[in-house]
């Protein structure tokens, strides 16, 4: 154990920490004047895009863990907006850079990244949830092109997205995971619709995406016919992690930490409430826990040890992390947090409940909570397979 | 930066178990448990020739000299096979010498301690956990008056720390307190004898650094409760999905149901973070600046408290799984759930902790 900071990394610090002082006006409340110059801004200094080589657009560093978490600390600290981080950036890019053909990675990583391009991510089917696998959107070879059909659901920005990275399957011979391949589609082509779908938050978050005969080339599979879930397997562990990120988490806590200061009922502040202070204290204790857990994972990476189950349940655990964290605010507001959308009343935007509402739904998505527990007692226990039923 | 063990961190905690697989198994905790006669004595003996028994004593006093994390790393194993022994005082003590001690008083009593002549216990439940029932003690003139209650080890500890009612921190020889003044406190768990201290006109010396040092010797305690919480967990863990994998019932080993995998999945869950917590409580505590350290102290408070819940959890959870047999005197699973229900209270229970941690931030008066 040795967290002091090298005189490279503490330069590294001071450099960030300048950056953002000499832009303190373009994020003033936390959220970037001009989102794409924001964006451009960030690629150019290496906080945004950096490990991404510079033909692709990117700023071309060498990956260094250390400066990627000292850039996250410093955001969290100014209170900055980070880079963008769509679906596009944050499992497409990763994807390509993988798999891709260099046709499809200069094509599509530069503007991806600039924020030029919406992607939305089109995996999750009615009939095929935590059974990923089981999906049925087929795709039917027409001369040199595919003509798809089927649906998709939880496709998040899809009224947005110019394009679609997507699951189909092109060989419904083969066994449930070998038929599979990853598609790219713009979302113009005809025989697209796409219909928003509302949820309790009252936003709809996500939509339902239906294909009618709609004509890709073959050439807009990634990695190969029929690889598609071996493709789709490498970037959802990036979806895993950024769904638990432990510095999101402080972040919320800490503003939770100061509406509790600020905020009073009969004169006094929450915070003087000693239950809704021990609630508190107990969701800080669990946050740092995952937060030391996160470190312990940054040096087995690059260390190369296996970590086992301290990277299994990242997901399960922030998620019902933050969660929990939306729940103490909305019951230290008492009748307060029951407010919504607008009014003289309602406290930071009611974001408190959107959150509680929202984030219940990432427990469910990006693999179930109880999917996360399968994950975690059969790859990190070593505990045998539900067996499957017999076939009547 | 580097959150992780060093090679010989792991290879020191490798080694323990297996002196305590030689030295403690179960059936020799089991005697020990059974048997209020009986010491202990061979099995700290076997330990402090593995070098336990100064593990932060300087090497100049004998001892190895390390850190605070790794004696944490020990009280995990430690915790791990419930040994019957009185590590706490053998690492509390020698901080107390180092700290407030002259250099005649850490002369005189930590070589002692290191070569495992003697062992030692520290006294301050009642300014950490509360005082009850009366108990308290006063210091005038070199004498110690009143009643120290849950002191672990205090029974036949040769060199006694204690803490009076003002925060200072004294130190009392064994001898000047003979049988009559040491009371065993049964408890439920019985591999750690907690002892009840009468002292009248008492002698003892004073130690240097008062509060500063009180508030050390209770953030040192609380990172090595919950250590061996820690490990206590994870061999609950362990042995819940060890016999999921072997029971069988319905045709098919219970492991493989779902109801029963997620109870193991949630105990991992739960654990493993408390693993990062614990190390870097210790690790804040070993390279806290001198003088008071609110980060250190925030740390081996939220260790003390997230191990004591996630302790309770796990308790109950692997007897859960293991049936009719977790509750059995046969399968011995009660020594480690025992462990963690006394780990949970002793020093404070979760909620006074986390009430001291919100002091600390300024968030509670």
């Amino acid at each position: 154990m040795d967290l002091t900071e090298t005189p490279e990394m503490a330069a590294f610090r001071a450099e960030v920490r300048g950056f953002l002082a000499a832009r303190r006006d373009d994020f003033a409340g936390g959220a970037a004047k001009d989102v794409l110059g924001w964006q451009r801004a960030l690629i150019a200094a290496g906080y945004a895009a950096r490990t991404i080589p510079k033909a692709y657009g990117g700023y071309g560093a060498e990956p260094d863990i250390l400066k990627s978490r000292i850039i996250a600390e410093e955001f969290i600290a100014a209170g900055a907006p980070r880079g963008m981080s769509g679906q596009g950036i944050s499992m497409l890019v990763p994807t390509l850079l993988e798999v891709g053909s260099e046709e499809q990675k200069i094509r599509w990583i530069g503007p991806t990244l600039r924020g030029e391009i919406i992607w939305c991510q089109g995996y999750s089917e009615p009939g095929a949830g935590s059974d990923l696998a089981n999906l049925q959107t087929k795709a039917v070879e027409d001369g040199d092109d595919f003509l798809i059909s089927g649906s998709k659901i939880w496709t998040s920005t899809a009224h947005a997205a110019q394009m679609m990275f997507c699951l189909v399957r092109t060989e419904p011979r083969a066994a449930k995971h070998e038929g599979i391949s990853y598609v790219i589609i713009p979302m113009d082509t005809p025989g697209i619709e796409v219909r928003p779908l509302k949820t309790m938050t009252g936003g709809s978050e996500f939509n339902e995406v239906f294909f009618t005969d709609v004509r890709v080339p073959q050439s807009a599979v990634v990695g190969g016919r029929g690889r598609g879930w071996f493709v789709a397997n490498t970037t959802l562990k990036h979806e895993r992690g950024m769904l638990g990120d432990p510095n999101a988490t402080e972040a919320r806590l800490n503003a939770l930490i100061e509406l509790m200061k600020t905020e009073t009922v009969d004169g006094e502040a929450l915070i003087a409430n000693p239950i809704f202070r021990d609630r508190l204290m107990q969701l800080q204790g669990r946050i740092l826990a995952m937060k030391f857990n996160g470190l312990r994972l940054i040096t087995a990476q690059l260390t190369q040890e296996p970590v086992g189950i301290a990277a299994l349940i990242v997901k399960l655990q922030g998620c019902e992390l933050n969660h929990q964290l939306a729940a103490l605010a909305i019951d230290a507001l008492g009748e307060l947090g029951i407010l919504y959308s607008d009014g003289p009343h309602l406290r930071a935007q009611g974001r408190w409940q959107w959150n509680y509402m929202f984030d219940l739904g990432l427990i469910i998505g990006g693999g179930t909570a109880q999917i996360q527990k399968n994950i975690i007692s059969e790859r990190g226990l070593g505990m045998p397979r539900e067996p499957k039923p017999a076939v009547a | 930066m580097d959150f992780a063990l060093t090679q010989d961190q792991r290879m020191m905690q490798e080694s323990l178990v297996r002196t305590l697989a030689d030295a403690s198994p179960l059936d020799r905790v089991r005697r020990f448990a059974d048997d209020r006669g009986d010491t202990g004595a061979d099995v700290w003996r076997a330990l402090a020739e593995f070098g336990l028994a100064g593990v932060v004593i300087p090497e100049e006093h004998g001892g190895l000299g390390l850190t605070l994390l790794d004696a944490a790393l020990a009280s995990e194993a430690l915790g791990a096979a419930v040994a019957p022994v009185p590590f706490m005082g053998a690492v509390l003590a020698p901080i107390a010498l180092m700290r407030g001690g002259s250099a005649a008083q850490q002369a005189q009593w930590l070589p002692k301690l290191a070569r495992g002549e003697i062992t030692a216990a520290v006294a301050i439940s009642e300014s950490v956990a509360g005082a009850r029932d009366g108990a308290g003690v006063t210091a005038t003139n070199g004498k110690l008056n009143g009643k120290a209650l849950f002191v672990p080890g205090g029974v036949a500890a040769g060199l006694l720390i204690v803490a009076d009612t003002a925060g200072e921190l004294h130190l009392t020889p064994g001898e000047a307190l003979d049988s009559s003044g040491r009371t065993l406190m049964p408890g439920i768990d019985e591999t750690r004898r907690l002892a009840e201290l009468t002292f009248d006109d008492t002698p003892a010396e004073p130690l240097c650094g008062g509060p500063e040092l009180l508030a050390a010797l209770r953030d040192a305690a609380w990172v090595l409760i919950a250590a061996d919480s820690l490990g206590a967990g994870q061999a609950m863990l362990e042995k819940a999905v060890a016999y999921a994998k072997e029971r069988r019932q319905f045709d098919r080993v219970i492991g493989s149901f779902q109801a029963v995998k997620h109870m193991c999945a949630e105990m991992a869950a739960e654990l493993e973070p408390c693993r990062s917590l614990v190390w870097y409580a210790a690790y804040a505590f070993d390279n806290a600046p001198p003088g008071v350290s609110g980060e250190a102290s925030l740390m081996a408070a939220h260790a003390k408290a997230l191990t004591s819940e996630v302790g309770r959890f796990v308790a109950r959870t692997a007897t859960e799984v293991h049936g009719g047999m977790g509750i059995t005197d046969l399968l011995g699973l009660h020594f480690w759930f025992k462990r963690l229900g006394l780990n949970r209270q002793l020093l404070g229970g979760p909620e006074r902790v986390r009430e001291i941690a919100a002091r600390l931030q300024g968030l509670s008066v």
